[in-house]
């Protein structure tokens, strides 16, 4: 396959997956009654038992199914004190078989930070002593906003709360918070300093997402620190063929998650968009089910050291 | 290169998360799931 005709099939691959996002997006939100003036009303069929696998806010009128993040801390803010069991065996088991997988096909907020980023501006690239401390507060967020203190916090009235959804995400704001106040005056009234500082949140977040490639995936969501954890032992992985790779950097330099996947193929902060297995020109990467890597011996000489 | 993680973990590991997310079924998480989604959340969306 010669140069032009890889990158030909690269920029379908990159197509087919906008159309599976958007599809995906515009499937998980096609209640339309929800959208029309007058009083507030989102759907409230059985679908909303289920959790859509990405973030993806249950507030947002057109929301069919529920938001995997804020069905944890409901289950663990509720008076009953639940173990969220059902949430996070049901993510166990998609991070099991896919891993991040869900991030670069099946999320709405992905998709919107990935189109924020299309709009030509100059790029930025985050200095690696920044950006690799900060890859860890998305797991500050999982397992302190998400997990510790929705389940010990309790108000003097006994009652809970979903910190993630209430002071940081910008999802809920953007989904559902801006909708239902653009559609109705009552809940126009009612906004406060809450709303103003998610707000300020949600604007930062579309602001970076112009210069810098997913920084809410990067940085903040508790959902991809989640998956993240299962990359390394999901069935599918990502799999180098030491005999074909030259280490010529092509794969890390296509990736705009920062991961050097010719080196750590299952890195937690891989997405699996499938960018850098389009991009090796000597087709070295490749997406399989379970491990094993094709390794060569340390003893033997790699084919571009011998020319 | 790190020895990667075999198959069969994997394969072990799929079943025990399918036993946890059907526990908490069990336990009636869903219906607090259902409860929490049908109705506007006032601090998902900024307002309490
Ligand atoms: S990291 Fe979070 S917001 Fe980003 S694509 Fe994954 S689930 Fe969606
Ligand atoms: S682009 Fe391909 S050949 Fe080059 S370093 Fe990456 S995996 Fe190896
Ligand atoms: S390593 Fe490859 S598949 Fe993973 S995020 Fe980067 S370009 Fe996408």
């Amino acid at each position: 396959m010669d140069k032009n005709e890889q990158k030909a099939k690269a920029k379908k691959a990159a197509g087919l997956r906008k159309a599976v996002q958007a599809g995906w997006g515009i499937l998980s939100n096609a209640y339309i009654k929800g959208f029309l003036p007058g009083d507030p009303v989102i759907y409230q069929g059985k679908l909303k038992q289920v959790c859509v696998p990405g973030m993806n806010c249950y507030s947002c009128p057109g929301a069919l199914g529920s938001c995997p993040i804020g069905s944890m801390q409901a289950i663990f803010d509720n008076r009953n004190r639940g173990i969220g069991a059902y949430v996070v065996g049901y993510l166990a088991v998609i991070g099991l078989f896919v891993g991040r997988f869900i991030c670069a096909w099946l999320c709405l907020f992905g998709l919107i930070q990935e189109l924020l980023y299309k709009i030509p501006t100059p790029k930025l690239t985050v200095p690696e002593k920044i950006d690799k401390p900060l890859r860890y507060l998305k797991y500050v967020m999982l397992f302190v906003m998400v997990f510790l203190l929705p389940f010990f916090y309790r108000s003097k009235y006994g009652v809970g709360e979903p910190f993630f959804c209430k002071y940081i995400c910008p999802v809920g704001t953007l989904e559902g918070g801006i909708p239902l106040v653009l559609l109705n005056s009552m809940m126009r009234g009612a906004l406060g300093w809450l709303f103003r500082w998610k707000f300020l949140l949600l604007l930062l977040c579309i602001a970076a997402s112009i210069f810098i490639y997913r920084p809410f995936c990067k940085y903040i969501c508790p959902l991809g620190a989640f998956y993240g954890l299962f990359q390394k032992v999901s069935l599918i992985r990502m799999r180098v063929d030491k005999e074909k790779c030259v280490d010529c950097g092509v794969c890390a330099k296509t990736c705009k998650m920062n991961v050097d996947p010719h080196k750590t193929p299952n890195s937690n902060e891989c997405i699996r968009c499938r960018e850098c297995i389009h991009a090796c020109p000597m087709h070295a990467l490749s997406m399989n089910i379970g491990p094993g890597p094709v390794q060569l011996p340390e003893q033997e000489v790699r084919p571009a050291e011998e020319a | 290169m790190k020895r990667e993680v075999p198959l069969k973990v994997t394969i072990a590991l799929i079943p025990l998360a399918i036993a946890l997310c059907a526990f908490g079924i069990y336990r009636g998480e869903v219906a607090i799931v259902l409860a929490k989604a049908i109705n506007i959340c006032m601090e998902c969306i900024g307002l309490g």
